[in-house]
């Protein structure tokens, strides 16, 4: 048996792999925290409600209508990026002129209510969501075992990931987008509507929570409360990047996924603090975080 | 405005004199109380309330959010209940141990918190705060998921007995009116003057000459030894100690209580915190999911009345002649 470090290369490439998964997903959400509050100045503390939202919106899509997963990877967050902005129009809208902790405090509230319907509705144990017939099983690599599954993850993951940088940095409307998140009022008086790209754009980090809800539904057992501590994880890694830049969040997203997936072969103990041990390490030798500017 | 001065410092002569007979009579409210209510649950909301005012230390008079006070809370239930209940201390050294406890742990959290600033600040207080929640699932002394259960209440000072509902009551009376002062004499010392003058205008006090940083450590240790006299104190009444104390939930619970009784003003958060506890015992019966009505109240208090209840009651007009309304 090959053995790295004194560990069995199974276990390690185990791991590591489960490492990159969950870094997919953390990817994917501290992203969606980066543009909301790059726009909004808004913390949004709903991002892990958002989350569930998407996958509980997949396993309904499929149990109500027979919709299947591809389908559910469209329609769910398109149903969740609604909600979202229903909830800034009416809501959020009103508290960009006020202490930014207006917001984060308001998206906490709208958290408890999201997730406490559905554990009322649903109760608090999982339910399963059926692997996609296409990308169940696995292949033998030789080294090691790969369900097809999470390694579809992985990949749709960096899609995502690149394409909302695509979108962010290189086209038209990013351009916008990173203007308003500038100076908001020059951009409006050269005659754009920034209150609806305000609005669009806290609709799509919701739909980008909610992706990523969809996608970890297999994996991941559908529960009301998968996101509420998922959130905080992303919270530390958001600090850690700093939300000054998009490719900031996604680069560390993957990174802490991968080092917590390392903490479980050779520390089991520390995986669930090891993120938490890095932020505070990062908040001592750069508080602003590793790619974010001083405020 | 010059020529109200005259009247208003007329009025609050009287209104001073106001304030004293509410306060004398809340006081004697609270010394009559458990003849009427169930004393267990006057003690909780005695407990909430001084823990909520320890929040409020941070939150009202230095501007600062902090999204991980169940760390102090909890962390100085399970101190309190450790010694208590393993190493058979009396009820009075096992909360200050609790309160000494929780200052540590205030001091660790704090110096990692204070480098960033607002928004960043709750989030990272909130991390720390969960780290601290995994090291309570796993640690031996808390007993993972069962928690420590049947931590004896004792004797206080050696002869007055505990298990006595109304001794117990009036103790935790007396620990509440000694937290309140506390937090009263701290807000309106000229350290209080200096943290509010943080809150208010930070870099101005920056240049002012005053290290900032170290004001700012000192409220969020005061508050966590605070909000820990309220932890070690709440163990005693219950008994136990559990993970439910220190999850974030509870951080949450109590920024509600705050901010629905009003963020910055000294009677508010007990207000509030009688208000919430209240609710959830009625609640606790019902099938009604509590965590939905929490983040209702939490929604409608951003959204409408972000000054809370006690808060928009000082700034009425009612308010301003008992002389209740801020200078600001």
């Amino acid at each position: 048996m090959i053995m790295i470090f004194g560990i069995p290369i199974q276990a390690f490439l185990g791991q590591l792999l489960i490492g990159l998964i969950n870094g997919s997903f953390y990817a994917m959400l501290s992203l969606g925290l980066a543009i909301i509050f790059g726009m909004l100045r808004v913390i949004n503390f709903a991002h892990g409600a958002q989350y569930m939202m998407g996958a509980f919106a997949g396993m309904l899509l499929l149990t109500w209508l027979g919709v299947n997963y591809w389908f559910a990877l469209i329609f769910a967050p398109v149903i969740v990026g609604l909600t979202g902005i229903v909830v800034e129009r009416f809501a959020l809208r009103r508290l960009y002129n006020l202490d930014h902790l207006y917001g984060l405090l308001f998206t906490f509230g709208l958290a408890l209510v999201v997730e406490g319907t559905f554990r009322y509705f649903y109760g608090s144990s999982g339910q399963p969501y059926a692997t996609p017939e296409i990308l169940s099983g696995g292949v033998n690599l030789g080294f090691m075992y790969l369900p097809i599954y999470r390694g579809w993850v992985v990949v749709a993951s960096l899609i995502v990931c690149i394409g909302t940088w695509v979108l962010i940095e290189k086209t038209r409307l990013g351009a916008y987008l990173r203007a308003a998140t500038e100076n908001p009022i020059l951009v409006q008086s050269f005659g754009i509507n920034v209150p609806l790209l305000l609005t669009l754009t806290y609709g799509l980090g919701a739909g980008l929570a909610a992706l990523a809800g969809i996608m970890a539904a297999p994996i991941y057992q559908v529960s009301p409360l998968m996101g509420s501590n998922l959130i905080i994880v992303v919270f530390a890694i958001v600090v850690v990047g700093g939300m000054g830049s998009i490719l900031g969040a996604i680069i560390t997203g993957y990174a802490l996924g991968i080092l917590e997936g390392l903490t479980k072969v050779f520390y089991p103990e520390a995986s669930n603090i090891v993120i938490f041990v890095i932020m505070a390490l990062v908040l001592l030798v750069r508080p602003a975080g590793l790619f974010g500017r001083e405020a | 405005m010059n020529t109200s001065t005259i009247t208003s410092t007329d009025t609050n002569n009287t209104g001073t004199r106001i304030q004293l007979a509410l306060l004398a009579v809340a006081f004697i409210a609270l010394l009559v109380a458990p003849f009427v209510f169930y004393p267990i649950f006057l003690m909780k909301v005695l407990c909430f309330a001084l823990f909520a005012c320890a929040f409020n230390l941070l939150l009202g008079y230095t501007g600062l959010l902090s999204f991980g006070h169940a760390a102090f809370f909890g962390g100085a239930s399970y101190f309190t209940g450790y010694v208590v209940k393993e190493l058979g201390f009396p009820p009075e050294l096992g909360i200050l141990v609790g309160v000494a406890g929780a200052a540590l742990l205030g001091l660790v959290m704090g110096f990692f918190a204070i480098r960033r600033q607002g928004i960043y600040f709750a989030m990272v207080t909130l991390a720390l705060a969960q780290m601290f929640y995994f090291f309570c699932l796993q640690a031996e002394f808390t007993h993972g998921e069962d928690g420590l259960q049947g931590v004896p209440r004792g004797h206080l000072f050696g002869f007055i007995d505990l298990n006595e509902p109304l001794n117990m009551y009036f103790f935790v009376l007396g620990v509440f009116v000694i937290g309140i002062f506390a937090i009263w004499r701290i807000v309106h010392s000229p350290f209080g003057m200096i943290l509010k003058s943080i809150r208010e205008n930070e870099d101005r006090a920056i240049s002012l000459g005053y290290s900032v940083n170290r004001y700012k450590l000192g409220a969020f240790v005061m508050s966590a030894a605070l909000a820990g006299l309220a932890g070690g104190t709440k163990t005693l009444v219950f008994q136990f100690a559990t993970l439910t104390d220190v999850a974030w939930q509870m951080s949450g619970e109590v920024i509600l209580m705050t901010l629905l009784g009003g963020i910055g003003t000294i009677f508010g958060p007990i207000f509030g915190a009688g208000f919430v506890v209240t609710l959830q015992n009625y609640l606790a019966a019902s099938s009604f999911p509590v965590t939905v009505l929490t983040g209702l109240i939490f929604m409608i208090c951003v959204l409408v009345f972000r000054r809370g209840i006690i808060g928009e009651f000082n700034a009425s007009r009612l308010g301003a002649r008992l002389g209740l309304r801020t200078k600001q």
